[in-house]
């Protein structure tokens, strides 16, 4: 009797073990099911994405703070004018825009038929209220100014008139940034509702977001029927799930990792969309010398950067402008500061500042800020400045570093909020409460007021670049790079692109 | 039933102690709420309107007050960063961790218990030597080692699981619990280690008392003595040990969900400090310091039951 009791928690324990093992089985035959599933195209293509970050977030479109929800967030909602992945704004849910030859009056068509995902009709009273709420209470402050430009808005029946107090050419941009909601729906937070490609389903809290296909979708109706973004917040969990099959697609992959990429995926190359740099707090001694800062840009060889964290790959800025921002990307700013440490020294000595030492403050979060700074430490001793890394966690970056402006160096980079040079470039101006290093000079708000208010496009885009360039004369920050991006993507699909802002377009995707 | 009444005054201060440090803990370490929402596109003057938005520009106590509030009438608040309510998104993580929780105390029992006996009524001393060390050895690693270790063996080398690709138990119980195997195995290990120890030496101990003998000499076979008298003695320490084991278990879920990538309330605890996200924080603390004070609660109530001379105390 005894005996068989404990006999029996024996082959418990056992029958336990045994578990595990036929239960790792089952793990992997479901996985393999799931992509059977994907196979099959038509009516219902599900698809698996691997995000690296949670939501953690309102998603409530005014109120999106994080590049991580905005990316993904792309899908759900639009503006009257969207960006598409040349950089250009085309019509929404507009169906239709003109400007006026002053550059004053925006008129927009709505377009017939635009569906909320809650089912309501889109209608000219929809697009003002949008305006009115988004004008109240968005987070961006470049958008809540443009906004507040706006001399009039009224509605003709599906015809939205904008009136601007002053021209801004790059008003198109906040009109994207301007999502269409439904009026007077108030859960945007937690159950968004847009008009874009796919509606919002559902979200788990660090585990996962799931949209479907907006079958009432006015355009090109999305190939895939359900996304579901699986998140990762650890990258080398996302690296294997995508690697074991699990997901159709990662992004904001590293080159180690595709490179060690073992199942045949798709690696698509692109950039992240930041301004990676070394920043310096201009506003601190010995940085408020321009001879110091030219100094360590002469110092720090960006080429040498881009060989040992990324082997290659990235691209180089020059300025506070990445590549993919083409129209106002100026070339000629990226090698102003050819790798020289003689003439490093020469200048530091001429600034007084031989034997210059400082800290570089880095959140310890973002691994390739952190490598970038290793090797910018090692380049700086080659050039006698003696530079030490304090690797800080986010929170305290943000708090200390960022808004405390407690710092004397930093790698970090600098992503664009919406779709304007705006949003790299008012950051610098004297007076922006967002100018982390304190970067002071008149000459550079004076030029980018004008590239602001210049009408003229091709104007506008001088008067940009030759803002850009003030940064790099000056020596702002020393600029290494936009870091390259790569993106997985299961063969059996096709269709990725990237934006020259935070998105990713999952209405592009379709069964190869 | 005094006692009762007492040890339930214990927890309810208990927890407010420990709500109220969680709570001061947050004015001490920098950064608010609205330093990770705003992230780099934030001024003084969006940060302060936000922080009003949140009603964070209200004095400390006042706003512990307000939590304590609604939190006694069962309302957790709103996560700043979800927008979320806090119950909602606890009632996705707590199966999680209570399932990890439940299944470690479930494999530290049902192995621990066997292997401890076994142990104690071998009397040879090779196995002694063996025991000892192998229990030495497992309780110096802590759980999150073996973790780290069982990911890359069982993950990344034999690939028995994707890690990261956990499925939740509302989809798939079985693949759900047969992914939560490992990491409850690396919670249990150290204490199956300490449990075995345990029981091996109390039971030794038992064995040498004189009652042992007069039972041996009134004919009763040696697994009946073990059975009927030496376990119920040698069993009150261990299942003081297991009660602590099982509070213990929960809190090591914390850091074994991040090794193993679990989104349970452990990792929503680390990434909610990690935001300063308050109302989250506060509710996990304060449910886990609850499950603590329980648990050893009813560690005492069973020696109580088991130990006569505690009853007739």
């Amino acid at each position: 009797m005894a005996k068989k009791r404990i006999a029996a928690l024996l082959s418990a324990a056992v029958l336990a073990c045994s578990l595990s093992i036929t239960g790792f089985g089952a793990t992997q035959e479901t996985e393999a099911g799931s992509d059977i599933k994907t196979a099959s195209s038509g009516e219902t293509v599900e698809f698996v994405v691997g995000i690296p970050q949670d939501l953690d977030d309102s998603l409530d479109p005014y109120q999106i703070t994080a590049a991580g929800t905005r990316e993904v967030m792309f899908n759900v909602f639009e503006g009257l004018v969207k960006p598409d992945p040349d950089g250009n704004f085309v019509d929404a849910v507009a169906s239709s825009h003109e400007i006026s030859e002053d550059g004053l009056t925006y008129t927009f068509t709505v377009r017939d038929g635009v569906i909320f995902h809650n089912g309501a009709q889109c209608t000219a009273d929809d697009v003002l209220y949008s305006f009115e709420t988004c004008a109240a209470s968005t987070t961006s402050t470049a958008v809540a100014g443009a906004l507040s430009d706006i001399a009039d808005i009224s509605a003709d029946g599906n015809v939205v008139a904008i009136t601007l107090n002053a021209a801004n050419s790059s008003f198109l941009s906040t009109v994207s940034s301007v999502s269409i909601v439904p009026k007077d729906y108030d859960s945007q937070a937690t159950a968004p509702v847009g008009t874009g490609p796919f509606r919002f389903v559902s979200r788990s809290v660090q585990d996962k977001v799931v949209f479907e296909r907006n079958d009432d979708y006015y355009g090109e109706k999305p190939a895939l029927s359900k996304v579901t973004c699986k998140i990762y917040e650890d990258n080398n969990a996302l690296f294997t799930a995508v690697d074991s099959g699990a997901l159709d697609m990662a992004f904001h992959l590293t080159v180690d990792q595709v490179n060690n990429l073992t199942n045949g995926y798709n690696v698509i190359e692109g950039e992240m969309n930041l301004v990676q740099a070394l920043y310096l707090n201009n506003a601190k001694a010995p940085f408020d010398d321009v001879k110091v800062r030219q100094a360590l840009c002469y110092a720090i060889d960006v080429d040498a950067i881009l060989a040992l964290t990324e082997d290659g790959h990235g691209a180089k800025l020059g300025s506070s402008v990445y590549p993919s921002f083409s129209k106002y990307f100026d070339e000629s700013l990226v090698d102003a500061y050819p790798y020289d440490p003689a003439k490093a020294a020469e200048l530091l000595n001429e600034a007084g500042a031989s034997g210059l030492s400082f800290t570089i403050k880095v959140p310890g979060n973002y691994t390739p800020h952190v490598n970038t700074a290793t090797v910018i430490v090692e380049l700086l001793a080659a050039a006698g400045v003696n530079a030490s890394i304090e690797q800080v966690d986010w929170q305290t970056w943000l708090s200390d570093v960022y808004q405390g402006r407690n710092f004397e160096a930093t790698v970090i980079g600098f992503d664009a909020a919406y779709l304007s040079p705006d949003a790299l470039l008012q950051r610098w101006v004297s007076t922006d409460g967002s100018n982390m290093i304190g970067y002071s000079n008149p000459d550079y708000d004076e030029a980018l007021a004008k590239a602001q208010s210049t009408t003229d496009d091709s104007e506008q885009t001088e008067a940009y670049k030759a803002a850009a360039k003030i940064l790099s004369d000056t020596a702002a920050n020393v600029y290494i790079q936009d870091l390259a991006d790569f993106v997985a993507l299961n063969p059996e699909f096709t269709g990725y692109e990237f934006y020259p802002l935070y998105a990713v377009d999952f209405s592009k995707i379709s069964p190869a | 039933m005094k006692q009762l009444g007492k040890k339930l005054f214990t927890l309810i201060i208990t927890l407010l102690i420990v709500s109220l440090l969680a709570f001061l803990a947050f004015q001490i370490i920098p950064g608010d709420p609205t330093t990770k929402m705003l992230g780099t596109n934030a001024t003084p003057e969006k940060a302060a309107q936000l922080r009003s938005q949140l009603g964070l520009d209200r004095p400390v106590f006042v706003r512990y007050f307000e939590w304590l509030l609604h939190f006694v009438r069962g309302d957790l608040g709103i996560s700043y960063t979800y927008k979320m309510q806090v119950s909602e998104m606890l009632s996705d993580k707590l199966p999680i961790t209570v399932l990890l929780t439940v299944l470690s105390f479930l494999l530290t029992v049902l192995i621990a218990i066997p292997l401890g006996i076994a142990a104690g009524r071998i009397k040879n001393r090779w196995v002694d030597h063996a025991v000892l060390i192998a229990d030495q050895l497992l309780m110096a690693i802590p759980p999150f080692f073996f973790g780290i270790l069982a990911c890359f063996l069982f993950g990344i080398i034999f690939r028995f699981f994707t890690p990261g690709n956990f499925i939740p138990p509302s989809e798939d119980l079985g693949a759900s619990l047969s992914y939560l195997l490992l990491p409850a195995l690396s919670l249990a290990l150290p204490r199956i280690a300490m449990t075995v120890k345990m029981l091996r030496g109390s039971i030794q101990d038992e064995l040498t008392q004189n009652y042992v003998y007069t039972a041996r000499s009134r004919g009763l076979s040696q697994w009946g003595i073990l059975r009927r008298h030496v376990l119920r003695n040698a069993m009150i320490p261990v299942i003081t040990f297991l009660a602590v084991s099982a509070a213990e278990i929960m809190t090591g879920t914390i850091i074994i969900e991040q090794v193993f990538t679990i989104p349970g309330v452990g990792r929503l605890l680390l990434s909610s400090i990690g935001s300063r996200d308050f109302p989250v924080v506060q509710a996990i603390v304060v449910i886990m310091a609850a499950w603590i004070v329980i648990v050893n609660f009813a560690a005492d109530l069973l020696n109580f039951l088991i130990d006569p001379r505690r009853r007739a105390g």
